[in-house]
């Protein structure tokens, strides 16, 4: 009977012990990760590569601007697309949340959610670029609008929920039909956490790669221009990656800490301003 | 005033629709565009492992087989320990560090898959070849290990997906760890049960959607593409070695969709995107019912969104 229990006793510290050291285990690539990037990064991040355009090649020196920029003009362009489509179905869904469309449109949200980046970047480029037979920025930023839209949808849904009824039905009572009491009271509540899901969102979707590969494509010169292919961060990152130039390399991983820090800066400002919502929301 | 409020909700609905118009029009457009594959090759396209573009000969089997390959492996890896990470958080850990913890494990979902790339290629790939020159020669016998020491192939593949797949199934795990009631660890405690035992009593009460976590993974795992594309040696071709190199089916579609020449070829690949979209699609939904089920019975709740929280809220 002692040694059982002993044994039991053993076990169920060998168990705590497998689970603490499953985090290391898992902390461990993470920092393995920022160590590198920040450590190579750091050392290819000058002025150049926000301000230059990338040389011929075999050229050392140059820099990144058009990218930079592209990466800009697509997210700009997802955002202008998912940001009304994402918080307007998140409104029906918490809205109407018992009915069965509003099931149905959940279960899209979370099956697009799932659905991997590179098919997002074929079937746009079935409609939107076989068609005009040109790779273009719009194409590119459709395809990142289209992976925004389910999770603006589901963030503005969920903290939609988080408003307490009471406030919609005070507006309600006032007389307010129901669209006056959703967007005047009920959003304007919510519009704090939404803009946080909303920064996450952009931040994740300006780390994409596969959606851009065959929409947006590349391009070595600076261009605006949203019917040409226009280059971007992630996509210039990759071809640098892949290319046999350590100069190309060097910039490379300054392109991966540009995305990184960009990434690191929004999901802690996202929780910084999470942190400081929880507090208000408990001190009411 | 009814009329207005029906306004609202027909407005606010029709917007929602292009939710699901989007999901319809991906299975509808791939098909489309895939048709050519489709009426040729029939189902040999998946039994065949020739994939000869110029002579136009094309079978998909390497690329399914490097997939399943590749995510069985990853989830192999990632089950065990995203699963101790769900339980030291939720059970074990000191409140102080709990919310710390999660920022740093969401973390790694935040992190761009082509930053995973770069380090795997630069980092991880020269690390594993290292490993492998360092074989002993009687492990290289084993069809596990054999092959040259290059580096990219299966096992750094794996490796990386492995890490990828860790926060979205540990922060699912969690949420349904949460939603097991107080009452079955205190009930195991009350009865004289250790730690491990309390906790593996609420394990297997939350059983369903802890299944529903590892194949959400498991669908992340499927689909990823830029890590992978990067790491894996993009050689389609079949083996059972973690150090061969091998192809999946978004890698290939990353590498080759815009040299496709001919109709038939992006033809081919777009039925390789088709499948790869119906395969995380029937994944997804499994594990989202499991998920859901496990999160219904335990309390009349909002489903718990099937991601990480840092990665969007």
């Amino acid at each position: 009977m002692m040694q059982r229990d002993t044994w039991r006793k053993l076990l169920s510290s060998l168990f705590v012990g497998f689970c603490a050291m499953s985090v290391l285990v898992a902390l461990l690539p993470l920092a393995f990760i920022l160590f590198f990037v920040v450590k190579e990064g750091i050392q290819a991040l000058d002025l150049a590569f926000f301000v230059h355009m990338p040389t011929p090649v075999g050229e050392v020196g140059g820099g990144m601007a058009n990218a930079i920029v592209g990466t800009l003009i697509l997210t700009s362009l997802g955002s202008l697309m998912a940001i009304p489509i994402g918080i307007v179905s998140g409104v029906y869904m918490s809205e109407y949340a018992g009915t069965r469309y509003a099931a149905a449109v959940r279960f899209a949200a979370d099956t697009l959610n799932g659905v991997p980046s590179i098919v997002i970047g074929v079937f746009v480029y079935g409609f939107a670029v076989l068609p005009f037979k040109q790779f273009s920025a719009l194409a590119g930023g459709v395809a990142l609008g289209i992976m925004m839209i389910p999770i603006i949808a589901r963030t503005t849904e969920e903290l939609l929920l988080l408003v307490p009824s009471t406030m919609r039905e005070g507006a309600l009572a006032l007389g307010a039909t129901k669209a006056r009491a959703v967007f005047t009271v009920v959003l304007p509540a919510a519009l704090p956490g939404i803009m946080t899901g909303v920064i996450l969102a952009l931040a994740r979707i300006a780390g994409e790669t596969a959606p851009l590969l065959f929409t947006s494509l590349n391009n070595r010169f600076f261009t605006t221009r949203l019917d040409q292919p226009i280059a971007s961060l992630t996509v210039q990152v990759f071809t640098y990656a892949i290319s046999p130039y350590a100069d190309w390399h060097r910039q490379a991983w300054a392109g991966a800490l540009v995305l990184v820090g960009l990434v690191l800066t929004c999901s802690l400002a996202a929780r910084l301003a999470t942190r400081r919502l929880e507090r208000l929301h408990a001190g009411r | 005033m009814r009329g207005r409020d029906l306004g609202f909700r027909l407005g606010t609905g029709a917007f929602a629709l292009v939710l699901i118009v989007i999901v319809v029009a991906i299975g509808v457009e791939l098909t489309r565009q895939s048709m050519l594959s489709i009426q040729k090759f029939g189902l040999t396209f998946w039994q065949t492992t020739t994939w000869d573009p110029v002579a136009g000969d094309f079978g998909a089997l390497p690329f399914i087989w490097g997939t399943l390959y590749s995510s069985v492996l990853a989830l192999l890896l990632a089950a065990p320990v995203s699963l101790g990470i769900a339980v030291f958080i939720s059970e074990l850990c000191p409140a102080a560090f709990k919310q710390p913890l999660i920022f740093l494990t969401e973390l790694l979902a935040a992190i761009p898959s082509i930053v995973y790339g770069l380090w795997g290629i630069f980092v991880l790939v020269p690390a594993v070849r290292q490993l492998q020159v360092l074989t002993p020669d009687w492990l290289r016998q084993v069809p596990l290990f054999s092959g040259p020491p290059l580096g990219v192939g299966m096992l750094s593949a794996g490796l990386i997906l492995a890490v990828m797949v860790i926060p979205f199934t540990s922060s699912v795990a969690r949420e349904v760890l949460r939603s097991v009631p107080v009452s079955q660890r205190e009930g195991a405690y009350a009865l004289g049960a250790t730690r491990f035992e309390a906790i593996r009593a609420a394990l297997f009460y939350a059983r369903t959607g802890i299944i529903g976590a590892i194949m959400l993974g498991f669908g992340r795992a499927l689909g990823e593409t830029m890590a992978v594309t990067m790491v894996i040696g993009n050689t389609p071709r079949i083996s059972t070695s973690l150090y061969a190199p091998q192809y999946t089916m978004a890698a290939v579609l990353a590498n080759e969709f815009t040299e496709a020449d001919t109709e038939l070829y992006t033809h081919a690949l777009i039925e390789i995107g088709l499948v790869l979209f119906i395969i995380t699609l029937i994944i997804n939904v499994l594990s989202r019912m499991l998920i859901w089920s496990m999160a219904r019975s335990a309390k009349p709740r909002t489903q718990p969104a099937a991601r990480p929280a840092a990665a969007v809220a």
